[in-house]
C-alpha cells in the first residue's frame, strides 16, 4: 500500500504522460522499425520471424545482412551523403538569408514586430503540399518566372529549372526558412544593444561589432535554428519528390520505394535505422552544447 | 591632486540641446571642464544627465550646440572614433568573452601589435587588482569584481575622458562606500579626466571635484561640493542637496552688511549682503544641523550674530524624532503651523538634556549661516 502511495505521486503522474506519449508514439515505433531491420525479406510476413522454437532449441536470428547491403551498395551511401550535403546548402542559405531577416526584426519597432512575426508565419496557414506544388508553377518551363525572363528578353528559350538540384534546395529553402527565422529572432531581440553601445564606444565600427558581439551572443539561436533545418531537411520526402529530379538523390524518397515500390521491409527498415543515427550525431553535438550553455548560467 | 588649469577648458560644452519627439531632454547646457577633473552630473532621473552623458559618449546626437574636446568639435564624430571610453551603467560587460578579453577588445579594434595589447591588459588587470581573474567569464565575478573589470575595460585605451554611467549604481551599500575610493584613486593614478553622472548626492559629493546640478534639462549650480551645499544658488539645489529648511519672507532692510528678512515664522539677521531689492519675495534657507535646539530659552551668549533683538529663534514642540546612532532628527512644529528638521550630533554617550516627544523647544541658528534664494 505504502509502495503505491509513495510511487503514484503527483510529480511522477505529471511526467507519466508526455513520457508514456514518448513512448508509444516514438519509442514503440522505433524498436518495431528496429527488430524489422534484422529481419530476412519475405514477402508474405513483412516483420519476418527472429525467434523461432524447433525441437527444443530456441533460435534467435539477427540478421545483419541490410545493414551490410547498405554500405556495400553505394547507391545508399551516394544518397546518404547527397541527402546530408543538401541538407547542409539548406541550412546554410537559411542562415544566410534568415539572420538579417531576424536581425531587422528584432530591430524594428517594438510595435511593428508582431506584424513581421506574422509575416514570417503567415505561409504555415495554407497547406506546405499547396505551396511545394506552387513552386512547380513558378518554376516550370512554361511557368512564371521562365515567361518572365522570356517577356524581358533576358533569355531566348525556357531554363530547365524544375526537377533540378537547383528547384529542389530552392523548395527546401524556402520550406525550411521560418525555422531558421523564429529561433534566432527570439535570440536576437532579446540581446541587449548596449553590448554594441560597449563595442562602439571600445572603437568598433559597425561592422565589428556585429562580427565581434552580435554573432557570438546569437550562437545558441544560430545552433538551434541550424539544427531545426538540417535534421528535418536530411529525412525531407516531399520537397524532392515534388521539386527534385533525377540527380537529386535524396534518403526520404529510397525509402519510400524501398517500402512501397520494393516491399521490402526489412531493407527500408534499416535505411531508416541509418537515417536515425546520422541525425543522432548532430543532435548529440547541440545536446552538449546546450548543456555547456546551461553550465555557463 | 589639483585639477590643472589651463587657459582653455579640456571639454568645452556649448548651447548644446537634444529634442526627443518633440521633448526636450537637455536645454541649452554650457558648462566647461579642466584637464584632471571629477566632474558630476547629478540629478534626478529623467533631468537630462544621461542624456548629456551619451551625448559626449557620440550615442546620441545633439540638436544644436557644440562639444569640443581639446579644442576639437567632435559633434560629428561617430562614438568608436572618439577618444572617449565609457563604463556603462551595469557595466556591459560581454558575456561571451573572459575578463581579458574584455579588456583587450579595444586595443584589438585598434590594430595594436600582440605584445603590446598583452603587457596593457595585464597593467590594467593589476591596477584593478584582479590579475589572477583574467580566464573568468564576467558572470563568474562578483558585482564589485565586474565593476572593477568594466573600469578596467574604459581605461584600457588610455582615452582622453573617461565616461561613468552610475558607476557605484549596481553595488549594495556597504561596498558602494568602500569602492568610491578605490575608484577616485585610480582615476587620479591614470590622471584621466572624467564627467559621471549619478542621482547619488552622496556618490556626488565624495568623489567630483565639481558637481553640476541639473533638472529639467538645464544645470542649475555648478561648482564644488562645499559650494553646491553651502551657497546654493536656488531652492531646488538647496532642497535637491542635503536637507534644508526654507522660510519663505520678504526683506524688510537692506544693508551692505546685514538684511533683515521677516517670515511668517519669524525675523531673519542675515550676516551679509544680498543682491535684492527691499520688498523683494525671497526663501531662507537653514541646513538642519546647522539649527541649535533646547528646551530653555538661549541665552545670548549662546545667540551669536542675531543681533539682540531675538532674531533667527523659533519655539515650538517635537513632534518626531529619528534616531540615526551618530545623530538625532527632530521634526519640530512652529507655533505658526511649519515643521522645521533639525539635526543634532549625538556627541556624548548619554545625554542627560536628551530632548523627547511632544516637549516644547527653542531652535536657533547663526545668522552667518543662513542663506537668502531669491530664486
Amino acid at each position: 500500500m505504502n509502495f503505491f502511495k509513495n510511487f503514484f505521486t503527483g510529480r511522477r503522474f505529471v511526467i507519466a504522460v508526455p513520457s508514456l506519449w514518448l513512448a508509444f508514439a516514438f519509442l514503440v515505433p522505433f524498436l518495431i522499425v528496429l527488430r524489422i531491420s534484422f529481419a530476412e525479406a519475405d514477402m508474405a510476413d513483412p516483420f519476418g520471424t527472429l525467434l523461432t522454437v524447433a525441437d527444443g532449441v530456441m533460435t534467435l536470428k539477427v540478421k545483419f545482412s541490410n545493414y551490410l547491403f547498405i554500405l556495400q551498395d553505394d547507391l545508399y551511401v551516394l544518397t546518404y551523403l547527397s541527402s546530408l550535403k543538401f541538407a547542409a546548402i539548406t541550412t546554410a542559405l537559411c542562415l544566410i538569408i534568415g539572420y538579417p531577416f531576424a536581425y531587422f526584426m528584432a530591430r524594428a519597432k517594438p510595435a511593428i514586430r508582431p506584424v513581421l512575426l506574422m509575416l514570417v508565419m503567415m505561409p504555415f496557414w495554407t497547406s506546405f503540399l499547396l505551396r511545394i506544388y506552387a513552386w512547380k508553377g513558378i518554376l516550370a518551363n512554361n511557368g512564371i518566372l521562365n515567361n518572365f525572363l522570356l517577356a524581358i528578353g533576358a533569355i531566348t528559350e525556357p531554363l530547365q529549372l524544375m526537377n533540378t538540384q537547383f528547384s529542389l534546395i530552392i523548395g527546401m529553402t524556402y520550406a525550411y526558412l521560418p525555422f531558421m527565422i523564429l529561433p534566432l529572432y527570439a535570440n536576437l531581440v532579446k540581446m541587449d544593444v548596449r553590448f554594441l553601445e560597449a563595442a562602439a564606444d571600445l572603437g568598433a565600427t559597425p561592422f565589428q561589432a556585429f562580427w565581434r558581439v552580435t554573432v557570438p551572443l546569437s550562437k545558441s539561436g544560430i545552433i538551434a535554428g541550424s539544427m531545426l533545418v538540417f535534421i528535418p531537411s536530411v529525412g525531407e520526402y516531399v520537397i524532392p519528390e515534388l521539386l527534385g529530379g533525377p540527380d537529386t538523390l535524396m534518403i526520404g524518397r529510397q525509402l519510400w520505394d524501398e517500402f512501397f515500390t520494393n516491399n521490402d521491409w526489412p531493407l527500408a527498415s534499416a535505411v531508416t535505422v541509418v537515417v536515425i543515427m546520422l541525425i543522432l550525431v548532430p543532435m548529440a553535438i547541440f545536446n552538449k552544447y546546450k548543456a555547456e550553455q546551461e553550465d555557463n548560467r | 591632486m589639483t585639477p590643472e588649469r589651463a587657459a582653455e577648458p579640456f571639454l568645452l560644452i556649448r548651447n548644446l540641446v537634444k529634442d526627443f519627439d518633440g521633448v526636450r531632454a537637455v536645454n541649452d547646457v554650457s558648462v566647461a571642464i579642466n584637464k584632471g577633473e571629477i566632474f558630476a552630473l547629478l540629478g534626478s532621473s529623467g533631468c537630462g544627465k544621461s542624456t548629456l552623458l551619451r551625448m559626449l559618449a557620440g550615442f546620441e546626437t545633439p540638436t544644436a550646440g557644440e562639444i569640443i574636446l581639446a579644442g576639437q568639435d567632435i559633434v560629428g564624430v561617430p562614438p568608436y572614433q572618439r577618444p572617449i571610453n565609457m563604463m556603462f551603467q551595469s557595466y556591459a560587460l560581454f558575456p561571451h568573452l573572459s575578463v581579458w578579453d574584455n579588456i583587450a577588445f579595444g586595443l584589438r579594434r585598434d590594430g595594436l601589435p600582440k605584445d603590446e595589447i598583452a603587457a596593457r591588459v595585464e597593467k590594467m588587470l593589476a591596477l584593478v587588482q584582479l590579475s589572477e581573474y583574467g580566464k573568468r567569464k564576467p558572470h563568474q565575478l562578483s558585482g564589485g569584481q565586474q565593476q572593477r573589470v568594466a573600469l578596467a575595460r574604459s581605461l584600457a585605451k588610455r582615452p582622453q575622458l573617461l565616461l561613468l554611467d552610475e558607476p557605484l549604481g549596481a553595488l549594495d551599500k556597504k561596498l558602494r562606500e568602500r569602492t568610491q575610493m578605490e575608484l577616485v584613486s585610480i582615476i587620479e593614478e591614470v590622471g584621466v579626466t572624467c564627467v559621471m553622472v549619478t542621482h547619488d548626492q552622496d556618490e556626488a559629493m565624495s568623489m567630483a571635484t565639481r558637481i553640476a546640478v541639473m533638472s529639467a534639462g538645464r544645470i542649475l549650480q555648478v561648482g564644488a561640493p562645499d559650494e553646491i551645499y553651502e551657497t546654493p544658488n536656488c531652492r531646488f539645489v538647496a532642497d535637491f542637496i542635503g536637507s534644508v529648511n526654507l522660510f519663505n519672507g520678504s526683506v524688510t532692510e537692506d544693508q551692505p552688511d546685514h538684511v533683515i528678512i521677516d517670515s511668517p515664522e519669524g525675523r531673519h539677521y542675515i550676516t551679509h549682503g544680498i543682491t535684492g531689492t527691499l520688498g523683494m519675495p525671497v526663501a531662507v534657507a537653514v541646513r538642519p544641523e546647522k539649527i541649535a535646539v533646547q528646551a530653555e530659552a538661549p541665552t545670548l551668549e549662546q545667540r551669536a550674530n542675531a543681533s539682540e533683538h531675538g532674531y533667527n529663534c523659533v519655539q515650538g514642540t517635537i513632534t518626531a524624532l529619528a534616531y540615526f546612532g551618530n545623530e538625532t532628527l527632530y521634526h519640530v512644529q512652529l507655533d505658526t503651523g511649519t515643521t522645521i528638521k533639525v539635526s543634532r550630533t549625538n556627541a556624548a554617550r548619554h545625554d542627560a538634556a536628551a530632548l523627547k516627544r511632544d516637549q516644547r523647544v527653542y531652535a536657533w541658528w547663526d545668522g552667518a549661516d543662513v542663506v537668502v534664494l531669491t530664486s
